[in-house]
């Protein structure tokens, strides 16, 4: 036995990589989250958060290799998986019935590809900013990227809000199933906790989407930001924009 | 009339064995690889000596009908197994299993064999632990005991209301071991239908591959049979539906004794029987009776529901009739006691066929969650099959058929008189007499499997070195052949009739005339019936199909074929047995209070048949029983 | 009462197989499943036709024999196994499809018979304690506490039916494997080989194409012994540690 087979080859391995993948996006999709939330604190916050993110590119790049590896290898042994799990019933059942499997259980194949499509698309939007390329030139009052106001333009959008509304929910049922998923794959679960964690699975992701979902909701009903929206977009381009500096 | 002698070692009864076995002799452990053993069935008896025999280095061929050696019908065995450890300090011994166990079985078995399992049966529960069989344990981490019918100390030991799995799958893990290890070829989905004796010896057996159709031999130094009861051959038996008497009764063709054939067990605690489609009984535990309160309401036709009939209208019978062991009282006289109140029409339930068994005492005393606890699973299976619930209601309870006590005549070294073929388990007229204890049975097969045949093989072997036949010896053509002309026969016939309703008529008749109770009339009328269906099977059985693929039909009427030869044999044996004993029970032979009366004096014996040929009646050949260490004396459970 | 069943017929492990229809009638409502099919087999004969092949010994819920997926559910709608499933748990005039136990690793032998052996090599590649006869201490040698033990029995219940393996949406083994993993990890006499065993018995179920655990927990919920999911955790850290042991050079 070596890393390799029990990783690659094991079917129990295969789920351990899974499951540590998944974990560091969930750690992931918790930190930015809460890096999120503090747009309800106004411009400043976050755009000095951001500042202070960017101003550690070592950091910054390690995270992001990180993210990207644990990716590709959750999607890449997740389709090896499926491929294998097709084929150890190759004549299916002409009726099957679920007594207990969960519709989020079945349906991971379905939520995990949507999550990144909308992962790809996200990056495009804020972290490349292709999408709308003016983004790029948005700073604030302290001459940090305007983060807030990108965020408050992109969400004033019903559209775009809808999109993210839309995959926020697919990965709160991504991981709805995969919270406590990956606490049985990793073989935490014991026989007291086990229905604990599934719930508290639940309620996390739930509360995950909330979190998420509170920030375009905010944009779109709340009217937040739109004060300084339009504030930043009366200023002269010299001062809310590097494009001229 | 041959003479047959058990071989019984000479000396103390306390030291035949230790004498015997160092008196057996030895093969060394490369010569062992020289001889190869076929062993039939894959149940305790069959999978503990297939394992022992392996370790040991022989090469072994082991052969079961089901799909896996792990399904084999030692599964479904509840209760528990007894061993002398006296862990509960309170005064078991050896001896006193020993006692017991002549006792219960009514003498009429043999002291040197029954001394001998009490021996051993200490270290098969060491055995058993080693393998990781959980059994119960106090808290203090030691093993618990729980007490069983018919003894008055607790040296039962359970593994929750699944002793019977548990036990066959260490047997089973022990098996795989050696399979593991290349030492044992196992053979599923085969069955043997066929014994091949060459120059008077058992050197082979012929199968049928239940895949394929396949009909092959198999040659081997000896031959061992563990193919389990023949309570089947009643139809309706707590049982599995493939149990079956087709290898003995090959055996017995072939020149093996058949020994004590009526002995039969009817159990006390089945669930009634609740209609003709009905294909099976199930078992409670008898352990329920541990707690459980058995009862009939004193008047006749009493057609009230069980809680609206008071304390004083109910018949507790048994604590009634046998105040010392109470609702303990063994299972002969358990059943036959059931079989009184309902001929005497206080039965309960549909037709009047059941007694209750209550609990509503058991759970005062010792609240709900204990006894669930206890008999969870039992409480739990008997919802799930009459759809009551035993917490709120007493059970009904009915005795079914259960155990049988009879099959192949072996001597002291498990050898049948056919030199070669051994015989092991339930298949063998064993240790238990007329009447077998609960949780004695698994005790025997792991006896004989584990620590009583690995010995006493050598004995046979060694002389035998470099006389193993080749499967090309006209004898395996020979009976390959006449597998194939059977076979094909029984395909041929076309006839109208199922297979299943032969066998279903069959087990009535058995049941009606060769039950609980037997008289000359009935045994008689059974004996003009049986060859009339016989007859009528050959001329007008269905079976569909042909032979080359995997035919359940085909199966199903080679082994009901056997048993209408084998019931014939059954009631044969209980005519001649002109006394009661154990669970033989002749209506002729009774006392005054309706108790079985034995005839010491003409029938302490065994009961061996031999056959003669087709058309020929066998001859009943005796080996008399002698009682040295307990005294003859009438069993009182009073 | 009446039923429509629509039952799988293959006549050999290599023919094709189809969904035939068939009528059950005058079925008492207190018969087994196993017991309807009894009857419907008589009629088959009695038209002169093949009886259908299933799988069947005890009868009572402990041999594991039967099978059988019934309207798409391992065993049918009680969590028991078929021949404890009784018919007074459909209705009147129901349609029921009875298809046999599928994967991969279970391939069809005939009708709704199929070859389980790939269970029996899973054990055979480790799920025991080599105990050579003779060579025990006394029982009470080894004391177990009462809580162990319990655990031990819980997960060493499996009658080995392979339900787990037929529910599973990836037709995986892991709660068969599970179980007697954790039935011999739980107790003292299962130490010693306890790594090996793991390690040989999941590279078995591995190879004998059983698919993967993606914790649907279909199998937990038709078994018939109750195994519990949580032997699956058990056996996830067991193999897991074994391995890491295994490649540091420790196990
Ligand atoms: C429901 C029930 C409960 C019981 N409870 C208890 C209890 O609590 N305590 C107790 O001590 N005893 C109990 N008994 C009795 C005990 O279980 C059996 O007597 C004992 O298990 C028999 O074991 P065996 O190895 O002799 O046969 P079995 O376990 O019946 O094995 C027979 C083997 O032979 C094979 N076989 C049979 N015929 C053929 C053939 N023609 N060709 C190939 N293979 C063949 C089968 O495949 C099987 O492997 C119970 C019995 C029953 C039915
Ligand atoms: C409504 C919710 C979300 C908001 C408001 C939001 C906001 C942002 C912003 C502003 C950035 C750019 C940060 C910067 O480059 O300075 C960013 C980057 C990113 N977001 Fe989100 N995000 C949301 C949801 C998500 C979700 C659900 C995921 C993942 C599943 C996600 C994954 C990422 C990733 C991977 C980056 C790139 C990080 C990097 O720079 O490496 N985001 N997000
Ligand atoms: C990019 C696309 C993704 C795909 C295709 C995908 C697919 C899957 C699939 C199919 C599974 C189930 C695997 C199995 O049990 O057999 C799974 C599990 C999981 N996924 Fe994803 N996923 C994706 C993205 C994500 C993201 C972004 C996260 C986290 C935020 C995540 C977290 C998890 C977790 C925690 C599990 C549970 C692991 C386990 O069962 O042990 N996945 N994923
Ligand atoms: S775990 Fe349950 S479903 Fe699977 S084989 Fe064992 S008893 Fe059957
Ligand atoms: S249903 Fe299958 S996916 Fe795992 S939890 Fe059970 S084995
Ligand atoms: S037939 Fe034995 S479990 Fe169903």
């Amino acid at each position: 036995m070596n890393l390799f087979t029990f990783f690659w080859k094991s079917s129990i391995g295969k789920k351990w990589l899974v499951a540590i993948t998944g974990l560091i996006w969930v750690g992931y999709v918790i930190g930015h989250l809460l890096g999120n939330l503090q747009v309800f604190l106004g411009p400043e916050p976050i755009n000095e958060y951001a500042a202070f993110l960017h101003s550690i590119p070592v950091g910054l790049w390690i995270a992001r290799i990180v993210l990207i590896a644990a990716l590709v290898l959750h999607i890449v042994l997740t389709i090896k998986l499926t491929v294998e799990n097709r084929a150890a019933r190759p004549e299916r059942y002409q009726k099957r019935a679920y007594v207990q499997a969960t519709l989020a259980s079945r349906t991971m194949m379905l939520s995990g590809p949507l999550v990144l499509a909308f992962i790809i698309f996200h990056l495009l939007h804020f972290t490349t900013r292709d999408i709308n390329r003016d983004y790029r030139t948005w700073v604030d009052g302290a001459g940090n990227t305007d983060v807030y106001r990108m965020l408050i333009a992109g969400f004033s959008s019903p559209l775009i809000s809808g999109f993210y509304a839309l995959a926020v929910v697919l990965l709160c049922i991504h991981l709805s199933h995969g919270f406590s998923s990956l606490a049985q794959t990793l073989g935490i679960n014991s026989k007291k906790t086990m229905s604990l964690l599934s719930t508290g699975g639940r309620i996390l992701s739930v509360l995950v989407a909330i979190g998420y979902l509170s920030v375009p909701a905010a944009v779109l009903f709340g009217g937040m930001g739109k004060a300084y929206k339009t504030e930043r977009e009366r200023l002269p381009v010299a001062i809310n924009s590097t494009a001229n500096q | 009339m041959s003479v047959l002698d058990s071989k019984i070692p000479p000396g103390p009864i306390e030291s035949k064995w230790t004498r015997h076995k160092f008196e057996s002799k030895l093969i060394n452990p490369a010569n062992r690889r020289k001889f190869e053993i076929i062993i039939v069935g894959s149940g305790l008896a069959g999978a503990s000596a297939a394992a022992t025999l392996g370790q040991l280095g022989y090469k072994v061929k082991c052969f079961c009908y089901q799909d896996s050696p792990r399904r084999a019908h030692s599964i479904a065995a509840q209760g528990g197994i007894n061993a002398a450890k006296n862990y509960q300090n309170d005064g078991d011994s050896v001896h006193r299993l020993f006692y017991d166990t002549v006792k219960g079985g009514d003498f009429r078995s043999r002291e040197a064999n029954v001394h001998r399992l009490a021996e051993v049966s200490v270290d098969i529960i060491d055995q058993c632990v080693a393998q990781g069989v959980p059994f119960a344990r106090e808290y203090g981490g030691m093993l618990a005991n729980r007490s069983f019918g018919g003894a008055q100390v607790s040296r039962t030991f359970y593994a929750r209301g699944q002793t019977g799995q548990q036990l066959l799958l260490g047997a089973y893990s022990a098996l795989n071991t050696q399979i593991a290890a290349g030492n044992i070829e196992m053979f599923p989905r085969t069955e043997m239908l066929d014994l091949v004796v060459v120059e008077g010896q058992a050197k082979g057996i012929v199968t049928r591959d239940m895949t394929t159709g396949a009909i092959r031999s198999f040659a081997a130094d000896c031959v061992l049979l563990a193919t389990g009861g023949y309570g089947n051959v009643f139809y309706l038996s707590t049982n599995a539906k493939g149990c079956n008497a087709t290898a003995i009764h090959r055996a017995y063709k072939k020149g093996a004794f058949m020994a004590n054939p009526c002995f039969t067990q009817i159990h006390p605690t089945c669930i009634p029987q609740s209609g003709d489609y009905q294909s099976k009984l199930t078992l409670m535990s008898e352990s329920l009776r541990n707690d459980g309160r058995v009862w009939v309401p004193k008047k006749k036709g009493d057609t009230r529901a069980a809680h609206e009939i008071p304390e004083e209208e109910r018949d507790y019978y048994l604590e009634r009739k046998y105040p010392s062991y109470g609702n303990l009282a063994p299972r002969d006289i358990s059943s036959r006691s059931a079989k009184e109140a309902c001929d005497a029409g206080r039965g309960v339930g549909p037709g009047g066929l059941g007694v209750y068994l209550d609990f509503a005492d058991a759970i005062q005393r010792l609240g709900a969650e204990t006894i669930k606890q206890r008999y969870g699973n039992l409480f739990d299976m008997y919802h799930q099959i009459t759809g009551d619930s035993a917490y709120e209601g007493p059970m009904r309870i009915f005795p079914a058929v259960h155990y049988t006590m009879g099959g192949l005549w072996v001597d002291y070294d498990l050898m049948s008189n056919l030199p070669g073929l051994f015989v092991l388990g339930e298949a063998n007229f064993s240790d238990h007499g007329a009447n077998r204890l609960g949780a004695s049975a698994l005790m025997q097969g792991l006896a004989d499997g584990y620590f009583v045949l690995p010995y006493t093989l050598g004995n046979y072997l060694v002389p035998q070195a470099g006389n193993r036949p080749s499967v090309d010896h006209p004898a395996f053509k020979q009976a390959e052949e006449e597998v194939r002309a059977r076979t094909s026969t029984l395909l041929g016939i076309k006839g109208r009739r199922s297979v299943d309703s032969f066998h279903r008529e069959l087990g009535l008749l058995l049941w009606d005339l060769c039950g609980m109770g037997r008289s000359e009339k009935s045994l008689k009328r059974a004996l003009a019936r049986i060859p009339t269906l016989r007859d009528e099977f050959w001329k007008n059985v269905n079976v569909s199909g042909q032979n080359e693929e995997m035919n359940q039909a085909l199966e199903k009427a080679g082994r009901v074929a056997d048993f209408l030869e084998f019931g014939e044999l059954m009631c044969l044996d209980a005519l001649e047995r002109r006394e009661s004993c154990g669970g033989h029970f002749r209506e002729e032979y009774q006392t005054k209070d309706g108790e079985a009366l034995r005839d010491d004096e003409n029938f302490a014996h065994v009961a061996a048949w031999e056959f003669k040929g087709d058309r020929q009646p066998p001859v009943r050949n005796k080996e008399q029983l002698t009682f040295e260490s307990v005294k003859l004396a009438t069993r009182s459970y009073k | 009462m009446n039923l429509h069943l629509k039952v799988w017929r293959q006549k050999s492990a290599n023919a094709e197989g189809r969904l035939v229809d068939y009528e059950a009638r005058n079925i008492p409502e207190d018969c087994s499943f196993l017991e309807m099919l009894d009857i419907v087999n008589e009629d088959l004969q009695a038209k002169g036709d093949e009886p259908i092949a299933f799988d069947h010994d005890c009868r009572e819920g402990i041999c594991g024999t039967c099978s059988l997926t019934i309207n798409g559910i391992a065993h049918g709608p009680s969590a028991t196994t078929t021949c404890q499933l009784y018919m007074r748990k459909f209705k009147e005039g129901e349609t029921i499809y009875v298809e046999p136990f599928r994967a991969r690793a279970f391939p069809v032998m005939r009708d709704l018979v199929t070859d389980r052996g790939s269970l029996d090599r899973c054990q055979q590649a480790g799920g025991y304690v080599t105990a050579a006869v003779g060579s025990a201490p006394d029982g009470n040698a080894i004391p177990v506490s009462k809580g162990k033990a319990d655990l031990a029995m819980e997960a060493a219940a499996c009658i080995g039916c392979g339900a787990c393996v037929a529910a599973c949406p990836n037709g995986s083994a892991m709660l068969f494997v599970g179980a007697k993993v954790a039935h011999l990890a739980y107790l003292p006499q299962g130490q010693p080989e306890r790594d090996r065993r793991v390690l040989s018995m999941v590279r078995q179920m591995d190879k004998e194409g059983f698919g993967n655990c993606s914790n649907y927990y279909e199998c937990e919920a038709v078994c018939p012994a109750e195994i519990p999911a949580i032997v699956i955790t058990k056996l996830n850290r067991e193999y897991a540690v074994a391995s890491l042991k295994d490649t540091i050079g420790a196990a």
